[in-house]
């Protein structure tokens, strides 16, 4: 207690004051920086309701929206990463996994579940960037397989959420060779006439991109989201030239012939149902 | 050719100058100084070989880009006969960073598609350092799916820095030409065989590298980035260049011991560009080889065999 909180009479002292506060309530838009109620954005599946900015979010939050409440199992989830290559940057790669760990509560960075949508059956796995960046190692590249082995021994569809820089650095050429693993189970799934849809949210970018991303039956992204190959900084120092407008956008891509549609979060999940309702040539509801 | 020499093989670049100079000597004045020569040539041999004998990976790095490094046409001409270059990806350019063809080798037609970097600065210019576009990776899936129709085998060679990062490579869709031919290569009905004869540049090799028997040459490389590229990114530094490519584990060897690369050819002392006819003549051994071994398989068993290949790649804890 300090000085000041002795001198008030025991009386009117209060101690429990930070309770009645409780933190962020309010948050603030990044793009159009209109404060919001963060229930409202919660509701709003992260959308800003001012000006309809998608806003990252993690994978189980993610999934939770999207999936129908009931019934959902989780694929492959205790596989875990090694440091096969014992890489040390500034900091070790072992230490980057447990502190991604510990920061996110995941063992690596795609969530793999089984469930329904609308009622029906689909696997749906989804990046999270808030894990070293979404970046593609082993783990992801296994859990990606798993999920699509098991959507071919059910014939049910696979549906993905891509939010990545890439490969894994740390994992060296084992992740990118991740690229080619998911690439070929992705051949497998569509010779079997299983439907992939690709649902390319922000960032999408390098080989995450230019592999599992790129090969949906249906690519689909969210509106605004950075989607490409090489990065713009890149770009930009390769070229020497100011970037195009909104470059590398989903509007960019839609534009270009990269992607099928871009659609709204709060409008994913009936929409998908209608495309695999087709594509499944099952009944509409 | 004059040789061209790197930092580190300055100390044999002294001796080989000595060496030429005494030559010359010899040749104005009429000495007899054979003898010499002789023993300063076998000195520089050994003076290779130390040197040789403990390359770090940045050196290594350095010599897979070496601006004398054979690149794959100099292998084509020394081992494909009656090649002909087939250009252009029916839909929008040719690029020729990425060339493809067919030829015959040994006595069996085969179909080559290999990165080419330009030896000087206007052919540099003109083969984009090496660095395809997405029009150079749908001309090489072009050329597969004619392998595969008329039953040829698919021998790659990759040395690229990367796909190339520009813009109309990307309003063209870099990573869509990428992920595709990951795609059709895992099941491609024919054999594919991959040789990384200098730079193995992330998904600009790959596009190209998935094979059911991939080679490296001795002193290649192989990674997810450029040691450039992820000092400036996880060191925010371009002097730590030399401790990536340590980390990265890019090297002949350290990928043959991980298991993702199958066989490693050696070079002759001094690099590649030291006797471009020997390496030429293993690669080209190496290959025949694989390509009897693989020809006996039945179609199905290949693509089980480079499916079963793919989805085992990965390191991890369950």
């Amino acid at each position: 207690m300090s000085w000041f909180e002795k001198l008030i009479p025991a009386k009117i002292r209060t101690t429990a004051r930070s309770r009645s506060i409780p933190e962020g309530v309010w948050c603030k838009c990044s793009a159009c920086e209109n404060i919001l109620y963060r229930a409202e954005l919660e509701r709003n599946l992260y959308v800003c309701p001012k000006c309809g900015y998608h806003q990252r979010i993690n994978a189980r939050i993610r999934l939770g929206s999207f999936l129908d409440q009931d019934g959902c199992v989780e694929i492959a989830a205790n596989i875990k990463p090694i440091d096969t290559l014992k890489f040390k940057d500034s900091k070790k790669y072992k230490d980057r996994i447990s502190q991604a760990q510990k920061n996110t509560g995941e063992n690596d960075a795609l969530l793999a579940i089984e469930g329904t949508l609308n009622n029906l059956p689909v696997i749906v796995v989804a990046f999270d960037f808030n894990f070293m960046g979404g970046s593609m190692g082993s783990v992801v590249g296994e859990k990606f397989v798993r999920a699509a082995q098991l959507s071919f021994k059910k014939r049910i569809p696979l549906i993905c959420f891509t939010a990545s820089g890439g490969a894994r650095m740390q994992e060296g050429l084992l992740s990118l060779m991740q690229m080619a693993k998911t690439s070929a189970i992705l051949a497998q799934l569509s010779k079997a006439g299983i439907p992939f849809i690709s649902v390319l949210t922000d960032p999408t970018m390098g080989g995450v991109s230019a592999s599992l991303g790129m090969l949906g039956d249906i690519n689909i992204a969210e509106p605004k989201a950075l989607i490409g190959f090489a990065g713009p900084r890149v770009i930009e120092q390769t070229v020497r030239e100011t970037l195009p407008k909104s470059f590398q956008r989903s509007e960019f891509l839609l534009k270009h012939g990269a992607i099928d549609m871009i659609v709204d979060r709060r409008k994913l999940r009936n929409i998908l149902t209608n495309l695999l309702t087709i594509l499944q040539k099952r009944e509409a509801v | 050719m004059q040789l061209n020499f790197l930092d580190y093989e300055k100390p044999i670049a002294e001796l080989e100058a000595k060496i030429d100079e005494l030559r010359y000597m010899s040749d104005d004045n009429n000495l007899n100084i054979a003898e010499e020569i002789q023993q300063l040539k076998e000195k520089s041999a050994v003076l290779t070989k130390t040197i040789f004998s403990s390359l770090t990976p940045w050196q290594i790095t350095q010599m897979a880009r070496h601006p004398q490094r054979p690149y794959t046409l100099d292998y084509i001409h020394r081992f494909i006969t009656n090649f002909e270059e087939l250009h252009g990806d029916r839909t929008y350019a040719d690029d020729a960073a990425l060339v493809t063809g067919i030829g015959i080798l040994n006595g069996r037609s085969v179909v080559i598609i290999g990165h080419q970097k330009g030896r000087d600065t206007k052919e540099k210019i003109i083969r984009n350092f090496g660095m395809p576009k997405p029009e150079g990776y749908r001309k090489a899936l072009r050329i597969m799916k004619m392998a595969e129709r008329f039953g040829i085998s698919v021998l790659t060679f990759i040395d690229t820095p990367g796909a190339y990062p520009g813009i109309g490579a990307e309003e063209r869709g870099q990573s869509e030409a990428i992920a595709k031919n990951l795609f059709e290569m895992a099941q491609l009905k024919t054999p594919i065989i991959s040789t990384v004869i200098g730079e193995g540049g992330s998904g600009g090799a790959l596009a190209i590298g998935v094979a059911d028997h991939i080679m490296i040459l001795e002193y290649s490389i192989y990674s997810v980035i450029s040691p450039e590229g992820c000092a400036a990114i996880l060191w925010k530094s371009i002097k730590k260049t030399s401790d990536a490519a340590a980390t990265l584990g890019l090297t002949s060897d350290r990928l043959k011991c991980l298991g993702l690369v199958d066989q490693i050819i050696t070079e002759p002392l001094g690099g590649a560009h030291r006797d471009i006819d020997e390496v030429a003549g293993r690669i080209k051994n190496a290959i025949n080889n694989k390509l009897t071994e693989l020809e006996t398989m039945s179609v199905d068993e290949l693509i089980e065999r480079r499916q079963q290949r793919l989805l085992n790649y990965g390191e991890f804890e369950v």
